[in-house]
């Protein structure tokens, strides 16, 4: 299964580093919706600051929602999924690498729009380690039912338009979660969010059990 | 029998395909003759009747999953990766499938792609040049059975006397292969048997030859 899933990560990521969406188009789309919020909301500098928590992780899941596309479209081009059933590798290899991938190039886009938030928004950074455990644990929980959910809106002629209307309600848990503990690293008191690290931990681990449990039966059916 | 979408399909083939044997299937469009070699790919359930292949009975899904491993299908469909070169598809195919990297090597080099084609993406090359590769992944994975969907579509005059020694030499080393053509002057060099399908029935109308000799199980009992 490990294995499996290193030569899938390994492909997705060299596919990304040849086409470069996440560079060229995803980040740059990351960067400016950081920007259109700033400019909506208010230049004043205090409500950005204060909002800046729910608005990262907002951008985050707009990534996310593309990168999951992007995932799972280059698979259906040309008989991929198909070619994936009749492979030989296990599915739930399949979903650990592909989720594998989807998960580093979130942390990429989180790096760049981190850098955004304090630049832009001028906000603080006063708990790292929870800004850091933040990141991790909410990422692979977007990643894991990023992946799941992917798959289950692969075959779907419209899953273009109904990936976002079957994920955005099942990650509301993390952005609710990402946000709180983000508020306290970001100005609050950096022991008030690691219970809501704790929740989004807990939401990773239920995805990507579930994910290498469930993976091969809904690319069976997809 | 299966069911595509709403109608049934392959509702009266009644088909024996001995070890070693070249059986070509001809027949109009929409004959029932590429559902018919995904049928045997495990990738089509049976909804009705019996069907085995490589001794996997098609009716039950965990044999039907296993026995995917064990055939290669070259469809319409190529499988490929646009973004990454020729060497980098074969070898994740051809890796996918447990394959050893002298396997990989010897499979580019057989299909003539260990030249200046072998760092060119997919997305560059021309339709018989894809063809190609997509036969490359195929013989690096060593299927059992190879079920080739019009393998000579797209393929020039080199292409085609290549993919005609590539089947030859896989049956010599034991493998079984259903073919599917319309260029039945070539198909019919190349055969042991034909077998003509109109309207997802097997045609009486043409007796089969004397198979190649195998008094072996049979690979295929649809």
């Amino acid at each position: 299964m490990f294995r499996d899933a290193a030569l899938m990560v390994g492909k997705d990521l060299r596919i990304e580093w040849r086409s470069r969406v996440t560079t060229q188009q995803i980040a740059p789309f990351a960067l400016l919706v950081i920007l259109l919020f700033g400019m909506a909301l208010d230049p004043d500098r205090g409500i950005l600051a204060r909002a800046s928590a729910g608005l990262f992780w907002v951008a985050v899941l707009f990534c996310s929602l593309l990168a999951i596309q992007r995932a799972f479209t280059i698979e259906a081009a040309d008989g991929g999924r198909d070619a994936l059933r009749l492979s030989g590798l296990d599915p739930a290899g399949v979903f650990l690498g592909k989720a594998a991938a989807i998960a580093v190039q979130l942390v990429a886009l989180e790096v760049v729009l981190a850098v955004g938030v304090v630049v832009i928004y001028g906000a603080e950074v006063t708990g790292f380690p929870l800004l850091i455990a933040t990141c991790l644990a909410a990422t692979a929980g977007l990643a894991a039912a990023g992946t799941l959910y992917g798959v289950l809106a692969a075959g779907l002629r419209v899953r273009e338009t109904l990936l976002p209307i079957l994920l955005l309600p099942v990650l509301a848990p993390v952005l609710i979660g990402a946000t709180r503990s983000f508020e306290a690293a970001l100005g609050g008191v950096a022991s008030d969010g690691w219970p809501w690290c704790g929740l989004l931990v807990a939401f990773a681990l239920l995805y990507l059990t579930f994910g290498t449990l469930a993976f091969g039966t809904l690319l069976e059916e997809s | 029998m299966t069911v595509l979408g709403r109608f049934p399909a392959l509702a009266g083939i009644d088909l024996e395909v001995a070890a070693g044997e070249i059986v070509v299937l001809r027949g109009p469009n929409g004959a029932g003759k590429t559902t018919l070699l995904r049928l045997c790919a495990g990738l089509l359930p049976v909804a009705r009747g019996e069907a085995a292949v490589l001794g996997h009975d098609l009716t039950n899904g965990r044999q039907r999953r296993d026995l995917r491993s064990r055939v290669g299908l070259l469809g319409h469909a190529t499988g490929l990766y646009d973004e990454l070169t020729v060497t980098d598809n074969v070898r994740f195919w051809g890796r996918a499938a447990g394959a050893p990297a002298a396997d990989i090597d010897a499979a580019l080099t057989a299909c003539g792609l260990d030249g200046r084609l072998a760092d060119l993406s997919v997305a560059r090359l021309s339709a018989g040049q894809r063809r190609r590769t997509s036969l490359a992944c195929l013989l690096s994975r060593r299927p059992e059975l190879w079920l080739l969907d019009e393998p000579h579509a797209g393929l020039d005059q080199e292409g085609r006397d290549l993919l005609d020694g590539l089947v030859r030499l896989a049956v010599a080393s034991g493998a079984t292969v259903l073919l599917a053509s319309h260029e039945l002057e070539r198909a019919e060099a190349l055969a042991d048997r034909l077998v003509t399908i109109v309207g997802g029935t097997t045609d009486t109308s043409t007796p089969p030859a004397a198979p190649a000799g195998s008094t072996e199980e049979p690979v295929l009992v649809p």
